[in-house]
Formats: structure tokens, sequence, C-alpha cells
């Protein structure tokens, strides 16, 4: 889970980090209404969770209230790379010398976290680890200990920060461990942290991912969950059922159970000369409204053309895979696109007898079935 | 011969009176697995399905002897779970429970170097030898005695593949899911490893996926140290970058590493052809032992 940029500022702030004045705002009056308070030059950032946004368009730099009006204008509405924007941060726009990195990460070769710093900050950190990994210094934390004070400061000068900054910089490191610890971050990241004239730093940018699997300890992040989620609206429907999803750009549909089943049906759709429209994973012992929930999901994409189902039961059932096909499809006078099933595994045989084979199409292998879902696919966009 | 599990592995069944465990705990035992005892804290005294319940696994090491545990505990106490069997000076630690904080496992990871208990998992379907004992949830009748092992990060991967080898007449030795999660106990070295070592392990199946570097590792321990024939799989070729594909591991960070091709390329370095589909491994395994 990702949080907005306006959240995790909140939360960085909230841990004694500094950062820019800021407001958030929604409509063009309160766009300028903001600016004007914090005292112009102003950012309005877009806050929608892609990145490259200021590239997009959706932050620009604002001198006066004609101005902001006008960011304000272009910003809100827009669709930022298929997200719709409907708030933006406008904030202080601050004055620097200097931009610096740091960030706190699991660093899972290792099975540890670690903590990276860079005075190649303001830029895609990605791309400098890749042609200049030296610029990063990195240091491994022992997680039953936390990060000791030295850690924070040897990252600091091996990176090369300048000593005139180097305490701060040190102290925002050791915050950003403990707020990475304690909120069950997957990420935290502050790029850029901005150098100025004074000697002051500041966290012009704020990132943090928390781990899905833990907001069940952090009830105040996971209330801010619904408020970060947004952007694709099939994506969205997929976590109102709790399914793994991930929408593709191709036109047959995939359902299937476990991850690394439901990615091998994707890779051999894409190997018979298909494309995949989707990565759907069930998960474990899926019963029968949650399989029609899943081709609820695929059926909605108007992309789709054809669906396989590929469900080899450990924990799943079979007779409970084919219960919930039917009662899905039941509901259809007509069919809206073909559905291939291959059932394998635990209870395969009672779920084929309950199957009702007039609405779907049977194939006993995964690879016969992948075949003829492409082959369906292939059928309609030729019409 | 087989790996890590026989038919004298005495099981402890860590959340053996929840649903999960005691359903698993009975397919266990139906399947051949000794299953000495069940650890619950507060259900001590307790039988399920004759298995004597202990309130730690401390006491079921010392009444029962048990030597290995199956972990179906929730999410949220499966860390400590862990951290019970590691201190119980067990030789193996099975944990299948899915959605264990990462930060829980960083711990867990830290201990375990501490520690001589072998951990598999978590998020795993388990392990298994054929005929003689399975820990974990996998479909026991698909599989069958052989010369074979298979290691995978994947649960229903390995079904896949199973299926297609137990077809062709392909028994396995030992099958090993290890678990797709980012920190997990007993990664792809320590089962080639393993399986170098067996001696009735004439070939070996390795199915990875995108994200880490697991297999490039693998690939280079293959090249140095495995003289058994490895067949390989990765599943996620399609899989977008910067996308989560269910598993946690299974994300690729879009710098070249920990995607498809880089592993599918390391591995044919070291000498392992990988399929294009679970069948074309099962040819290639089909020629190792031909």
């Amino acid at each position: 889970m990702k949080l907005h940029e306006y959240q995790a500022k909140g939360v960085f702030a909230d841990a004694g980090i500094p950062t820019p004045d800021s407001k958030l705002a929604s409509d063009v009056d309160g766009v300028v209404d903001a600016a004007e308070e914090i005292g112009y030059p102003v950012a309005v950032k877009a806050q929608v969770q892609v990145g490259g946004r200021g590239k997009a368009g959706g932050i620009k730099l604002v001198e006066d209230a004609d101005e902001a009006r006008d960011a304000a204008d272009s910003i809100l509405g827009m669709d930022l790379k298929g997200y719709h924007v409907d708030r933006v941060l406008v904030e202080e726009a601050v004055d620097f010398v200097n931009e610096l990195y740091v960030g706190i990460t699991m660093d899972r070769g290792e099975g540890k976290p670690v903590a990276m710093v860079s005075t190649k900050g303001g830029v895609n950190i990605e791309e400098v680890a890749e042609e200049d990994p030296d610029a990063i210094a990195r240091e491994h934390i022992d997680p039953s200990f936390g990060m000791h004070p030295y850690q924070a400061r040897k990252a600091v000068y091996d990176a090369g920060v300048d000593q005139s900054v180097a305490r701060d910089v040190s102290s925002v490191l050791t915050t950003l461990y403990q707020l990475w610890d304690d909120k069950d971050g997957a990420d935290a990241e502050i790029n850029p942290l901005m150098v100025t004239a004074d000697d002051e730093v500041i966290a012009a940018d704020a990132v943090m991912n928390i781990d899905e699997d833990a907001l069940f300890r952090q009830p105040e992040l996971a209330e801010m969950e619904e408020e970060a989620a947004g952007g694709d609206e099939l994506e969205q429907k997929a976590d109102e059922y709790g399914f793994d999803y991930v929408r593709l750009d191709g036109n047959v549909g995939i359902i299937g159970n476990g991850a690394g089943l439901v990615m091998t049906t994707l890779d051999l759709v894409d190997y018979y000369g298909g494309e995949p429209a989707n990565f759907l994973d069930v998960g474990g012992g899926a019963k029968a409204a949650r399989i029609a929930n899943a081709l609820d999901m695929v059926f909605s994409d108007d992309n789709v053309d054809s669906v396989v189902f590929n469900i080899f039961g450990g924990i799943t059932r079979g007779d409970e895979v084919a219960r919930g096909i039917n009662e899905a499809l039941e509901q259809f006078d007509e069919i809206p696109k073909p559905v291939v099933v291959r059932l394998a595994g635990t209870n395969w045989e009672e779920g084929m007898e309950i199957l009702n084979e007039d609405l779907v199409t049977v194939e006993q292998t995964l690879e016969d079935a992948v075949q003829r879902a492409v082959e369906y696919a292939g059928e309609v966009n030729d019409q | 011969m087989s790996v890590l599990v026989d038919d004298d592995t005495r099981v402890v069944v860590q959340g053996i009176t929840g649903g999960e465990g005691k359903f698993h705990a009975e397919q266990m035992m139906e399947y051949g697995t000794d299953v000495v005892a069940g650890a619950v804290p507060g259900k001590g005294g307790q039988e399920v399905s004759g298995v004597p319940v202990y309130d730690t696994v401390h006491e079921a090491v010392d009444e029962e002897n048990a030597d290995t545990s199956v972990i179906f505990v929730p999410p949220a106490f499966a860390g400590d779970a862990v951290f019970e069997s590691l201190d119980s000076g067990l030789d193996l630690a099975v944990a299948i429970t899915e959605g264990i904080p990462t930060q829980d496992m960083a711990r867990v990871n830290k201990r375990l170097s501490e520690t001589d208990t072998r951990l598999i998992g978590p998020n795993c379907p388990g392990l298994i030898t054929p005929g003689e004992a399975k820990l974990g949830i996998l479909p026991g009748n698909i599989f069958a005695e052989g010369n074979v092992g298979l290691v995978s990060r994947s649960g229903t991967l390995t079904y896949q593949v199973v299926d297609s080898l137990t077809n062709r007449g392909i028994g396995q030795t030992t099958a090993i899911g290890i678990g797709g999660d980012p920190i997990i106990g007993t990664d792809f070295v320590d089962a080639l490893e393993l399986f170098e070592d067996d001696p009735d392990t004439d070939a070996i199946v390795m199915c990875g996926e995108i994200g880490g570097e697991d297999e490039e590792e693998a690939a280079a321990f293959i090249d140095d140290y495995v003289d058994t024939p490895v067949a390989g799989f990765i599943a996620g070729r399609t899989a977008p970058p910067g996308k989560r594909m269910g598993h946690a591991g299974a994300i690729v960070s879009g710098s070249g590493t920990g995607t498809a091709e880089s592993k599918i390329s390391a591995l044919n370095d070291a000498g392992v052809p990988v399929g294009d589909t679970p069948e074309e491994v099962a040819d290639h395994i089909e020629e190792f032992l031909a």
C-alpha cells in the first residue's frame, strides 16, 4: 500500500522530519487560498500514485494568484497516466542549493533492512543505482537491534554529504528508519531531501510504502488506505473482491489459483500467440461465490474476448469451482464471452460432473485450454 | 532415499485446533506422516483426531520427541510461532502461513542464523517424500515415488509440473515448495545442495519466477557445484515491470535484474535447459533419465 505524498509528508512531519509548509486543495479557489496563506512562490502538485508527475505536467511552480489559478485549472481534473487528479498539494517552494537522497528498504537478498544515502538526489534513483552504484552509500541494519546512531553517520559520511549538514541528515535518516520500523514500511524514501543556503534540510518529497500484510497492526494507516486507493476502475473492483489482480493490454482473460500457476498461464497464452488481458489469482481454497466474482471481474473488462480458467486444486476444490462457474454463467441468456475451463487436482472429477458443459468449453490439459482460448480470442478479432 | 523428510519424521502441528491445522493434520496422517503432537497455547490436554495437544512446542518435544513442526498459525502470530520452533531445537520447521509481515520474517531470518533448525517457507505448500511422508498442504495423490528432486517457489506450479512428470511415469525423491515471499528460510541453493548430495536423486527440477535474484544465485551454484542434471522453469515472462503478481516476491524492479530473461539466461549459461511450458520441463527430465 502506497501512501499519497501528502499522507506520507504528514507521517514524516509528525515524527519530526522537516517538511515544507503545505495544504491540500481540491478546487481552484482552495488552491489560491492555500497559496496566499503559504506565500508565493508555491508548487502545485497532483496527488496521484504515479512517478514522473513533473514531466507529465502534474507539478507546476507558480508566482502569483493568476498563475495559481491557471495551474489549478490545468492540473485538477487532468488524467495523469490513467489516474484522475482530484486533489493537489499546494506547497511552499523551497530555495535549495543541494538535493540529497535518503531511503530505507528491505534488501530481500540479505533478508535485512538497508539504509541508503546519496548526494545524487532529485533524480531517478533507480538510474543512479544502475549507472553509478557507488554513488549510493548502503548500510545494512540488524532488525533485532535497529539502526545504531553510528550506522546513520557512517552512511551519511560514506555518501560524501557535507559536514555542515551531516548531523541533520543523520538525524533524518535515523527518524526515517524508526518510522519504517514502527509503521511496517516496505520502502520509505525522501527524494529530494533539499539543503538550503542556511544549511537546513527539508523533505521536498515523501514516499512511504506499507507492507500490506502488516496493515492489521497499523489501524491509522489502514484508514488512509481507502483514500490512497484509486486508479484503474477494474483494479478497484478487484480490491473490493479481494483478488490479486493486474490489468494488462491483451484480450485473453485469465483466472487461476496460485500466483505461480497464473503467471504460467499468462506465459502460455503469450507462447501460443495470444495476449493476456489480466492476471487474476483467486487464491487458495476459493468457494463458489468467489469463483463467480472472478468471472464477473473478467467479464467487466471490455478488452476481454475469451476467458481461460486454469485450476489445479490443492486446497481449492474442483466441485466448488464448477459450482461457481455455473452460478456465474447461468444468469446470462447468452454467454458474453467464450469460457474455456481446465480443472485438475483435488475433486476435479466431481467438478467435471457438476460443470454445465453447455456453457463452457472443457479441456483436459493446460496447453489445450490455453490454445483454445487464444483461438477464440483470435476469432473475435477477425470479425 | 530422500531429503529432509522421511518415514522417521515426527511432526508437531502448531495450530492444530484451527480449521486448516486440523484438516491438514488429518490429511498428513492419512498419507502416512507420523503426526505425534499438536501445539496450541491454552489447548494443552485436548486431543485432535487422536493426536495429543500441548500448550507449547517445548512440551511436544519433551513428551513426544517431535523433531519437525508444521505451522498453521494465523499471520499475526506466525512469526512468533516460528521463533518458538527455532527455540525448541527442532531439526525442521515448515511454515505454511501466507501473509506474515516482512519485518517479522527479517527478525526470524536473523534468529535462524543463530540456530540449527532449518526453516521451509513461509507461504509455501510444504514438502513431500512420496510414499513416506508429507508435511503441509500438497495433494498427495499426484506424487509418485521416484528419482527426481523438485524445488519450487510456487505451490500450484509445483502441482502442474509434478503432474506432467507423474503422468509419464517419472516419480520424485522429494518435492519442496520453498515459498514465494521475499524472505524465506531454505532457498534454491540450499535445496539444490541437498539434492546433489542425495544418491537417489538423478535429476532435479527447479521452478522459479520473476523477482529477486535467487534463481541467478542458484545458477551460479549449479555451475560450481551441481553435477546432477537440472531442468528449469521460470514463471512470469509476460509480467509487466513494477507490478506485483500475487507473490510478494514476484515483482520486477525494472532495472534488469529479477526479470524472467535474466533468470533464464543465467540458468542456460549454467547448462540448465529452461522449458517454455511445464510439458517441456518434463521432456528435458525424460531425456536426462533416458
